[in-house]
């Protein structure tokens, strides 16, 4: 009964959201069945379909974690974007720069990298929450900006390829790909094991304790003696170390480089996930598999049914404002379970 | 008389301003920019000019968040009002090609926007954030799905050079030689300062903003404040929108807003949620950019283009960094409002 | 005397509590009418719906003759009926006249003419013998002022039936003697007064007719002068009152809590504990008494390193505390029951169990090294759940789903289940339930002993009087006497706790 409640929200959003979207096609004089069944047939019937929507679900899901983290530890991480694509150029430069490693090495140490990189954004975030009480939301949507401008900076500077025309780093070398096993690319199987892990953490350690804690009770968790500023920082940490690696695997899984017009809204896309899965990290994988496959067919959509890839963007957004705004409780008359509480004072801490 | 009694407050005000410690700052301003003119004055007048008009959008969004901030709502969905209002003043101008139906079809949908946030957190109680990021994230969504390349506006809103006023050298060019909706916005920003420190209206949404059951028990419906409120904010970020497509830029893009929504909150708060503090804010903000524009221009420095888009939100986090913790906003910003049970 | 107030058969329940059980009574012009009942017995919800704030679920309310629709303030406001809040509905920020005139300003043109608002106030507080400066911010003024800002406000709106809820609570002796006189004044003037209230001295001083609540119904109404307190008490607890808490005799041994010298400042920087040294020993209740806002919470916050000690020092056993760190000072044996139990005490969110080992989620037997021991902590619970009478559905329930006292016996299950050599007890029973209060009572009588140190600080004198071995009163952030709690005088401790007899 309870599970079926945390599935039967999202469900009827989904529901609606499509709904809504099959209308919005029509009054553009689109086929809407014809659009979703291209859009679903492509995503999740053919083996190469199936490939790209993992492809495509991998980084989503990553960064739908590094949100769910944020969530759990009461900290609202609009920043997944940018920590993400710090991770991605990081790994892309040790990619390319370091060479001569055997494969076992050079890709553990790319992700690694990745991971610190992105770290790094999540660190100046917590860090100005914890000890300036600067809320998240704003430092992390401006950090998402620096970096991108700073992303742009190094690759079409410092990091740019010789010879290239836009903006871009040199391809990684051959020994920091990643690829797929059976079918399935390995960064979607290591997105999994995260998943997991994340969801172990919180349901099995003290450090999991400690985030949950301070994020339901700042006062109760500074009286039972958890340092609540550090565990802010090592959240954000955390959020942004995972964002870095989801980064990463994007760069050696699928790009092979870095390049600004990648890795756009994959952060954002984690946010809704992260909401929709009511930030339980097993309820991810499944909605980033649903992201990614809509992600990686709305393409073909607009070339089957002349419908632009844009209503996605759309569907994403209703989907998100019905999971998260009480209004389904209200007409199914659902028992309404409580939504995050992230918000407090600008100053406070 | 009652005319009167505005231009009083106006005056009084900026006496105040004077007299106090402040006046030291004001002189400081002053100096460095007689100082500056006397040195380089096209650039100077350039410089200032710029300020007033990257500044401006930033002031009337920050006014969005105060009115909010001020009746305990957190607005965090400014940046999805900016888009929305721009998208549709744009879209409707180019359409009926006629920049009046844009403008008010911007009002109409900043407004739009203020209600749904409105009904997401006053009515239905949600998380401000969580309701500030939904507003934003369809914005985005509607924006996107609806775009479509190859249409323009018939014109853009001209300036208007004040008989007499615009030729007083240097203020004359930066504030006398500006289009409608500047003098609209300025205007009303210290309409704003007036009606929040000396109406009654001013006085009850200052109330709820600190402890709205005060206001409740008095007698004033603070949910019809608030939704009345938010409402108002909605419309004038609209006419932000409006002034970003229809006077400044012309031109509609996805993601035009670029952060200005969110720049606005930094702006609020370094301004203490006073409106003439978040002007000035803004103008600071503003001049940081047209600044380093000029500085590009005239070839002094060499700072490559990103850090230079970059500014604005190091500028946000810095100023953050230094103001918050050190000023207060309005205590129940951010609460939900229930009336009391038991 | 015509009939101001009507209320016919009110009801009004709150999930499965009913708050109002077919409630009615009448107030006349000029007369005083007390709602006597105990905490939970329905007086505020009843006021409230007078009031407009609460809608109840039937029934009708008339002033003057004229039915009000339910929860229309803005219309019980028009019609002249004022309320002065237990806590003051005032904004910290803004001045004495900003707050009297919030929602009905004096207005010159589009503007609050702020002059004549000031004069307003100016002459109310005159006419009404309520000495108040109209510029003062709020945040600024001492509680009696602030009460004396919020009946002015009430007063200014021409009312002519004014309601106190609880008005005397935050108040020293003096300052209620004071409002009696100024609540007599007011019926003097023809105005209708209710006073809410759990006090029963003051019923006898200022009530014409008092109606006694007891769980949500009228039990009866009677005046001072056909009864005296005990027949009140018992009309409002419904059987004889036990005030003699039965408990052996106490056997103290040496010193476990010693404090020296302590200042603290309080959240507006000022100075709330004013150089206090005490000494608790193994064995005994030392109780603190003294009216609220005296530096008490201060005082033990300090204590338990929640709060900075600007001066002096707090040893346990002998051996110095930690500073600033709540939970440095527990692991040195201070078990705390924090009086704000919502904020400190528990995470409301986390289940009974999780609650019960708050802090100590990461000791042994509840963690192992990175992880936690569920089994443990699911055993722990069972257990705590059974021996401190939790009442719960079971351990996993989320401790937001208790009452109160449930909630409240958490936070003891936990603190007494640790090793403790000092019990600090700060308004245990507070938003309690009766049967709950005995319960508590109980438990921190056996912690004493067993041997601990327990330091009580409550705001309900004959709750310090009849747990306490010794009681120190606290008055103006000082200890002004420590007394010996056999054969204590209660009048000579109110009149300690006032800072008259030094």
């Amino acid at each position: 009964m309870k599970l079926v409640r945390a599935w039967i929200t999202p469900l009827i959003a989904l529901v609606i959201a499509f709904g809504i979207g099959a209308i919005l096609m029509i009054t553009q004089g689109s086929d809407p069945l014809r659009a979703y069944e291209s859009l679903f047939t492509t995503a999740f019937s053919t083996q190469e379909g199936l490939a790209k929507t993992f492809g495509k679900a991998t980084p989503l899901a990553i960064s739908g974690l590094a949100v769910v983290i944020g969530l759990r530890a009461g900290l609202f991480n609009i920043g997944a974007q940018g920590q993400l694509i710090s991770g991605a150029l990081a790994a892309a430069w040790a990619g390319y720069a370091i060479t001569g490693l055997p494969m076992i090495a050079h890709v553990p140490l790319c992700l690694i990298i990745g991971a610190i990189f992105g770290s790094l954004v999540g660190y100046i975030a917590g860090a100005l929450k914890a000890y300036r009480g600067i809320h998240e939301v704003i430092t992390t949507i401006m950090l998402n900006s620096i970096v991108l401008q700073f992303a742009e900076y190094l690759s079409n500077g410092p990091l740019k390829e010789e010879g290239s025309i836009i903006a871009k780093t040199p391809p990684i070398a051959d020994s920091a790909k990643i690829g797929s096993i059976a079918g399935l690319p390995i960064g979607f199987l290591l997105s999994g094991l995260l998943a997991v892990g994340v969801w172990w953490i919180f349901k099995k350690t003290t450090t999991g304790f400690r985030f949950e804690t301070v994020g339901k009770n700042k006062n109760a968790a500074w009286y039972a003696g958890i340092a609540v500023k550090r565990n802010t920082v090592f959240a954000m940490v955390a959020c942004g170390a995972l964002a870095g690696f989801g980064g990463a695997v994007e760069t050696l899984g699928v790009v092979g480089k870095f390049e600004p017009a990648f890795n756009q809204g994959l952060g954002f896309d984690g946010i809704t996930i992260a909401l929709l899965a009511r930030a339980n990290p097993l309820a991810v994988i499944p909605g980033a598999i649903l992201f990614g496959g809509m992600r990686g067919a709305g393409p073909t959509m607009q070339f089957t049914a002349g419908v632009s890839p844009e209503i996605i963007d759309l569907i994403l957004a209703i989907v998100l404002f019905f999971v998260t705004a009480p209004i389904i409780s209200r007409i199914f008359r659902l028992k309404s379970d409580s939504n995050a509480q992230v918000t407090s004072g600008w100053g406070s801490n | 008389m009652l005319r009167l009694q505005a231009v009083g407050a106006v005056i009084n005000m900026m006496t105040t301003a004077l007299r106090s410690r402040k006046s030291l700052y004001f002189y400081i301003v002053v100096i460095a920019i007689a100082f500056a003119y006397s040195v380089n004055s096209v650039s100077t007048v350039a410089v200032a000019a710029s300020s007033i008009t990257f500044g401006l959008p930033l002031a009337m969004a920050a006014m969005v968040g105060i009115m909010c901030e001020r009746t305990g709502v957190v607005n965090i969905g400014i940046e999805g009002t900016l888009l929305t209002s721009a998208f549709f003043g744009f879209f409707v101008a180019a359409l009926s090609q006629n920049l009046i139906w844009g403008l008010l079809a911007a009002i109409a949908s900043g407004a739009v926007t203020g209600l749904l946030l409105a009904l997401l957190t006053v009515s239905w109680k949600m998380d401000q954030i969580i309701a500030g990021t939904i507003v934003n994230i369809l914005a985005t969504g509607l924006t996107s799905f609806f775009y479509k390349q190859g249409y323009s506006l018939p014109a853009i809103f001209p300036r208007w050079s004040i008989p007499g006023l615009s030729d007083i050298p240097f203020l004359g060019r930066v504030f006398f030689q500006s289009g409608p909706i500047t003098y609209f916005g300025l205007i009303l920003i210290f309409v704003l300062y007036v009606a929040m420190y000396h109406t009654a209206w001013g006085l009850r949404t200052r109330a709820i903003g600190e402890y709205p059951s005060s206001a409740e028990t008095s007698g004033i419906s603070v949910k019809k404040f608030k939704y009345i409120n938010v409402v108002i904010a909605g419309a004038f970020g609209g006419l932000t929108g409006a002034y970003l497509t229809l006077e400044l830029v012309g031109s509609f893009d996805r993601g035009f807003s670029a952060g200005k929504g969110f720049t606005a909150l930094a702006i609020m708060i370094f301004g203490r949620w006073n409106p003439i503090g978040a002007l000035l804010a803004a103008i600071f903000f503003g001049f940081a950019q047209a600044l380093a524009n000029q500085l590009m221009i005239d070839g002094l420095v060499a700072i490559p283009g990103p850090f230079i888009n970059m500014l604005p939100y190091v500028l946000t986090i810095v100023v953050l960094a230094f103001s918050a913790g050190k000023v207060r906003g309005p205590a129940a910003a951010g609460q939900p409002y229930e009336r009391e049970q038991a | 005397m015509a009939t101001l107030l009507q209320v016919k058969n009110v009801t009004k329940s709150f999930g499965s509590v009913i708050a109002n059980n077919d409630i009615s009574f009448e107030v006349a012009e000029g007369e005083i009418v007390a709602l006597l009942g105990e905490n939970g017995a329905g007086k505020s919800t009843l006021v409230k719906s007078v009031f407009g704030l609460v809608r109840p679920d039937q029934g009708e309310i008339f002033i003057d003759g004229n039915q009000m629709a339910p929860g229309d303030t803005a219309a019980v406001i028009a019609s002249g009926v004022g309320m002065v809040h237990q806590h003051f509905k005032l904004v910290p920020v803004m001045s004495v006249t900003e707050n009297i005139i919030l929602g009905d300003e004096p207005k010159n043109g589009l503007f609050v003419n702020v002059k004549k608002a000031e004069q307003k106030v100016r002459e109310l507080s005159e006419k009404f013998g309520l000495e108040v400066d109209p510029t003062a911010n709020i945040e600024d003024l001492p509680v009696g002022t602030q009460q004396r800002v919020e009946i002015l406000k009430a007063l200014s709106k021409d009312v002519r039936l004014l309601i106190f809820d609880e008005p005397t609570a935050v108040l020293t002796p003096q300052e209620t003697d004071e409002l009696i006189l100024v609540i007599k004044n007011l019926a003097h003037l023809g105005v209708g007064v209710i006073v809410i209230t759990h006090k029963l001295r003051e019923v006898m001083a200022l009530a014409d007719r008092v109606v006694v609540l007891r769980d949500g119904k009228v039990v009866g109404t009677t005046t001072p002068k056909e009864t005296n307190e005990a027949g009140l008490a018992q009309m409002m607890v419904g059987r004889s009152v036990v005030l003699e808490v039965e408990k052996g005799v106490a056997n103290p041994g040496k010193p476990v809590l010693t404090v020296k010298g302590l200042e603290v400042f309080d959240d507006r920087n000022l100075r709330a504990v004013k150089g206090v040294d005490l000494e608790v020993r193994s064995g005994e209740i030392f109780g603190i008494a003294g009216v609220e806002g005296n530096g008490q919470r201060e005082l033990v916050e300090a204590i338990c390193g929640m709060r900075l000690r600007a001066k002096g020092e707090v040893l346990v056993s002998g051996a110095a505390t930690k500073d600033m760190h709540p939970h440095a000072v527990h692991e040195a044996g201070v078990s705390h029951i924090p009086e704000d139990r919502e904020k400190h005490g528990l995470v409301s969110s986390y289940s009974i169990s999780d609650n019960l080992i708050l802090n100590q989620f990461d000791q042994a037997p509840f963690a192992r090294g990175w992880f936690r021991n569920m089994g443990e902590i699911r055993k722990n619970a069972d257990l705590l759940v059974k021996k401190f009478d939790i009442r719960t559905t079971s351990p996993a329930a989320l401790a937001s789903s208790l009452s109160g006292g449930n909630k409240q016996k958490v936070v003891i299950a936990r603190e007494l289940s640790q090793d403790l050599q000092v019990l600090i007890a700060a308004q245990p029973t507070r938003g309690v339930d009766v049967g709950s209060i005995e319960f508590i009572h109980k438990q921190l009588i056996s912690a004493r002993d067993n041997g601990a140190g327990v330091l009580l600080v409550s705001a309900e004198l004959d709750e310090i009087i009849s747990l306490s071995d010794r009681i120190a009163v606290m008055s103006a952030g000082k200890i002004v006497a420590i007394i010996d709690s056999k054969g204590a005088d209660r009048d000579y401790i109110g009149r300690l706790m006032a800072g008259l007899d030094k």
